[in-house]
């Protein structure tokens, strides 16, 4: 232990505080001039030990220019730090000047920041990377004595993550002698995070510090006290209890795990709000004013309740909560303890929680989480390495701040640590493609983007290509996205474009917690209108985005292989695998059960495997690509931690042969080229790397812009030229996606001569839960000209090969149930019309914010 | 590859999966928007897309050509990107294109987005062409047409419902008085058949036939709504692509 200097000795002291270990741990670190990792539970004043060091310098040491700047994923909490940091500043009467800059700083106070830089910059990645875009850039951060990186573990490992690993790299070399601090929540392995963090990419220059524990959690399951639900991921049984508890606790975050989910919760919370709690909905999708609304409602203590998604995972520290919910199962432990830990914000209490899990699967996952919780088991994915594509935004950025010699440049991008084993053929290769393609086909040379001089150094060709950069910089590729508008009233948040090409005016759908008329599509957004009273869609979110891995499945798996275990588990859960045993079998410790079954007019293969979903998502290619060639006509499959399930439009009649290992032996190159899982990827890195338009100068962005099919891009690019560098970045990313062929034939030589087939007339009860995943993953083959055929057959059989022009098909397809159980999916026209919804109550303007 | 006969105006066509309309009693080949050197066209604008579009899309046209060997081949418009398409065109796919073209009455008529004849090609370029009881021109004409219209421009695409949920292809669209190709370019997306700039050209129902990979799969639409198209509809159908 130590003691702070003054002033701030006297300012702890007056809010009855002492300092803590690792605030002086930090402060030590930095007057050694050394970078330290702070890993810490929630609650434990990491913000403050991160600035401290900072301000005690500048209060030392008082000089204008830029001293610390401030790195977070959020934006808000951005701006919350800055008002936070305000307190020790105003109260100490010190001379420091704290600034924010991001997306959504005015431009007259960037200029001034340029030309006048505050002490303190809190800012975001892509504001960084812009910043050091600039030509004065080397100006601006000379001075620039620390770099604090906070919530780091959400950045590492990520695309944003390499994007700002690249900036620091960058600031390594305008400024030396910067020291950096991350703030990072408890983590499974702080080694990578250390790497990340390190000026040289070694984690040894980087001091860690390290906060054990805090007072365990507690953590209970909440099941609703009417019947427990088979399948379902939304958890509205459930409200009433939601509800009670809401009642009962001061302040409530209510977690759910996807947008949609958190407009039906909501909804149904309002439904039965008859003490009228100010309960408000916070999801990604709303407009940042409602978001900035509820929060400021939240931090004035004037909120019973929010209803959340991840968008309030991180960050904003709101002290007053003291209950948390999650609603569905917790998608990973550490997830669930950053959750969790949002309640009681103090680190030597324990955090209240209640698990409340939609259907019976998810109780299984609910208990073996919270047995992991117990054990202090953490889960969390490997590094990976930095992808190309963002390399490519960041030479271009590089090059708009200056001119660079390759060989320099290439030596300052594998200081940052996604990037240490860099290649410089794949180096060289991206930055040939930033100039003019990098084509075998050398046909762009008069439209190359950069240039090379006499001495070798890359210039930018002109200003228009620095606009673009600025446009497009960034590495959060979003799917098209539509405003919502009132008639006549504000924009009350977006919807994939996907979900308002399905409506049709009239249709009525709920969003932002509240009950939409849809009117009309103007150029820009969706017009609508309030009620609605029946047949209310809530859009959902298909995206591009991955299923989240729970890292429980060995846990799962063993509950469910001894019964001896299922004392841990409620009776519905109980009866529920007694049922299973008896309409099909329960998964066996040795063997490999198979179950096949017909649903909405195809046939279901599904196999409980539990290895994993990397692993199972290469079974997945494996699987479906010997059903091709057998005939089924596979369709997609879909790989969750527990299961593989596959669909064809024709019965998997053996499925021995489907799981024999000389699977292995397919010649899955083609086979994976063509699936929806490397298309997905090829789009969101053409995206990145700027091939495809995000924004663009001088063209109007509208609702159907002109914009280039990435699929179309894919195809053309892997027949011509399939070692181009960007096809290379596109089957490394998915390669880390998929797990190693050797793993998956020990999978198999277990299952061999051990497989059980349970042929149904129907899905199973254990299977339930499987088939509302998210995550599905499309196959090419013969299946879509053989459905065709079938339907084409169909319509001539009907119509009797009669021109009658009129709605005959839909006569025909009318009986065909599409994909029963699955909620919207942007596939097919007009899914299935959610349940008739007779007493809608929108909450009040005040609460929904709008 | 087999192609769907389809009896218009007293005359037989067929319709080719690979996108293309033959006219066997005319020996006539007529293919929809090319849109060649979109790629390049991007390129210019800071976007370096693949450059291999036009060899694509000229690869395919190889084939059909070869599979029906016209004595005439009619491109509907569009079959530049841009004016300056084809002044940009690598010099083998410029060497390959005359090639494909030697022999053949070329006809380029004219659409929105290669107003002007393409240069240093053979072939006549036109505003529309009339043979016989069949006009071709690039975009179709609202209201009743006669003679019967054959068109581009729109990029159609539909979706037949199958008990698997929908399948969405490229399509041709006909009626009794008219019919209207998919885009060929290798880069062209499309605009779905019920979109009203589509629908409220065939105000009694059509036909469509979608693009398999070796036939046409085809279904009856019901009626479209004939609605005014929203302004800059144009564009939507091109820019699909």
């Amino acid at each position: 232990m130590g003691t702070l200097p003054e002033p701030f000795a006297a300012w702890f002291a007056g809010r009855g505080w002492t300092p803590r270990a690792h605030q002086i741990a930090l402060w030590r670190a930095a007057e050694a001039g050394r970078s330290a990792l702070l890993v810490a539970p929630t609650g434990g004043g990491k913000t403050l030990a991160g600035f401290l060091p900072s301000l005690m310098d500048l209060a030392a040491r008082p000089r204008p220019g830029l001293h610390t700047l401030y790195v977070s994923p959020l934006k808000a909490l951005a701006v919350d730090i800055a008002r936070n940091l305000m307190a020790p500043v105003d109260d100490l009467s010190l001379p420091i000047r704290i600034e924010t800059r991001t997306g959504d700083t005015p431009q007259n106070r960037r200029t001034r920041q340029r030309e006048d830089p505050p002490n303190i910059l809190l800012t975001t990645p892509e504001s960084l990377l812009l910043l050091l875009a600039n030509p004065e850039a080397s100006e601006f951060f000379a001075g620039l004595g620390a770099v604090v990186v906070d919530e780091i573990h959400a950045l590492a490992g990520s695309k944003r993550g390499d994007q700002l690993a690249l900036g620091l790299a960058r600031l390594g070399r305008l400024a030396p002698a910067a020291r950096r601090v991350g703030l990072s929540a408890t983590v499974a392995h702080p080694e990578p995070l250390r790497a990340f963090l390190s000026p040289s990419g070694d984690p040894a220059d980087v001091r860690l510090v390290q906060v054990r524990g805090g007072a365990a959690p507690q953590l209970s399951v909440q099941l609703p006290e009417g019947r427990l639900p088979w399948g379902g991921h939304m958890g509205l049984a459930s409200a009433p209890d939601i509800y009670r508890r809401i009642r009962e606790a001061e302040v409530t975050i209510v977690f759910v795990n996807t947008r949609a989910q958190a407009e039906l919760v909501f909804q149904a919370l309002w439904r039965l709000n008859d003490a009228v709690l100010p309960i408000a909905l916070h999801h990604g999708s709303l407009t940042v004013e409602q978001r900035r609304k509820v929060e400021a409602a939240m931090s004035d203590g004037k909120l019973r309740a929010v209803v959340a998604t991840a968008s309030l995972d991180l960050g904003i520290d709101w002290g007053a909560v003291d209950q948390v919910i999650q609603v569905g199962a917790p998608k990973g432990v550490a997830r669930l303890l950053q959750r969790v830990g949002r309640a009681n914000h103090r680190m030597d209490e324990p955090s209240q929680a209640v698990l409340v899990p939609a259907n019976r699967f998810e109780v299984i996952e609910c208990t073996a989480a919270i047995q992991a919780v117990r054990h202090e088991e953490l889960d969390g994915d490997p590094p990976r390495p930095g992808g190309l594509d963002v390399l490519a935004q960041h030479l271009l950025a590089m090059a708009c701040a200056g001119p660079f010699h390759p060989d320099d440049l290439f030596a300052e991008v594998t200081r940052a640590a996604p990037y240490a084993a860099l290649t410089r053929r794949d180096f060289d290769d991206t930055l040939r493609f930033v100039e003019d393609g990098g084509y075998a086909l050398r046909v762009y040379e008069r439209f190359r983007k950069l240039f090379r001089d006499a001495e070798g150094l890359v210039h930018v060709r002109d200003q228009r290509v620095a606009r673009q950069l600025r446009m497009n910089l960034g590495t959060i590729v979003e799917t098209p996205m539509v405003k919502v508008r009132l008639r006549g009233g504000p924009v009350l948040g977006e919807v994939e474009e996907w979900f308002v090409s399905t409506l049709e005016p009239g249709d009525n759908f709920m969003f932002a917690g509240q009950a939409l008329r849809f009117e009309a599509l103007d150029a820009m957004s969706a017009v609508v209108s309030r009620g609605g009273e029946c047949e209310l869609r809530v859009p959902t979110y298909a995206g591009a985005r991955l299923p989240l891995s729970t890292w429980l499945a060995a846990r799962v798996r063993e509950i469910l292989h001894d019964p001896r275990k299922w004392r841990l588990l409620p009776d519905p859960v109980r009866d529920w695998l007694r049922l299973q045993q008896k309409r099909s079998a329960l998964p066996d410790r040795d063997g490999l059960l198979v179950e096949t079954f017909p649903r909405g007019g195809r046939w279901f293969m599904v196999a409980y495997c539990f290895e994993g979903r990397l692993a199972h998502q290469t079974l997945g290619m494996l699987v479906t690509k010997r059903m091709e060639r057998m005939g089924y006509a596979p369709i997609g499959y879909l790989a969750t931690d527990y299961v593989i399930a596959t669909w064809s439009a024709f019965e998997p009649a053996e499925v021995e042969p489907l799981f024999e290992e000389d699977i292995l032996g397919e010649d899955l190159e083609e086979w994976m080229a063509e699936s929806s899982m490397l298309r997905r990827t090829f789009r969101n890195i053409a995206t990145i790397a700027g091939l495809i338009e995000k924004n663009h100068p001088g063209q109007e962005k509208s609702g159907r812009q002109m914009t280039m099919n990435s699929d179309l891009i894919y195809d053309v690019l892997r027949k011509h030229e399939p070692d181009h560098v960007l096809l290379r970045a596109t089957r490394q990313e998915a390669a880390g996606g998929l797990t190693d062929v050797a793993r998956i034939g020990l999978v198999l030589a277990r299952a061999k001569g051990r497989i059980r087939h349970m042929r149904l007339d129907r899905v199973s009860p254990l299977a339930v839960p499987a088939l509302i995943e998210e995550g599905r993953e499309w196959v090419a083959g013969g299946a879509e000209d053989a459905l065709l055929a079938e339907a084409a057959a169909l319509v001539d059989d009907v119509t009797d090969g009669d021109e009658v022009f009129a709605g005959l098909l839909a006569d025909v397809t009318e009986g065909v149930r599409v994909r029963a159980g699955v909620v919207d999916k942007p596939r097919h026209k007009r899914p299935d019309k959610p349940r008739y919804n007779r007493f809608v109550r929108s909450a009040p303007k005040s609460v929904t914010g709008a | 590859m087999t192609p769907a006969p389809l009896h218009v105006a007293g005359e037989r066509l067929m319709l080719d999966p690979a996108g293309l309309l033959a006219w066997p009693a005319r020996k006539t080949l007529v293919v929809g928007d090319l849109h060649l050197e979109k790629g390049s066209h991007f390129a210019q604008g800071g976007r370096m897309v693949p450059p291999y579009d036009t060899r694509e899309t000229l690869h395919k046209l190889q084939l059909a050509l070869r599979r029906w060997r016209p004595a005439r081949l009619v491109a509907l418009g569009d079959s530049f990107h841009d004016a300056g398409g084809s002044g940009r065109m690598a010099a083998e796919d410029a060497a390959l294109l005359h090639r494909l073209l030697a022999g053949i009455e070329m006809v380029w008529v004219l659409g929105n987005h290669d107003p002007v004849p393409p240069t240093g090609l053979p072939g006549t370029a036109v505003e529309e062409l009339q043979d016989g009881k069949l006009v071709f021109r690039h975009e179709a004409r609202r209201g009743p047409v006669k003679p019967t219209e054959i068109s581009g421009h729109f990029h159609p695409k539909a979706t037949m419902p199958t008990r698997c949920g929908g399948v969405t292809r490229p399509c041709f669209i006909a009626d009794a008085w008219r019919v209207m190709l998919p885009a060929f370019g290798a880069y062209t997306g499309g605009l779905d058949a019920g979109d009203p700039a589509i629908a409220g050209l065939f105000p009694r129902g059509a036909r469509v036939f979608l693009l398999g990979s070796d036939r046409c799969y085809s279904m009856p639409v019901a009626p479209g709504r004939a609605k005014r198209p929203a302004a800059g509809n144009e564009a939507a159908g091109t820019a699909a692509g």
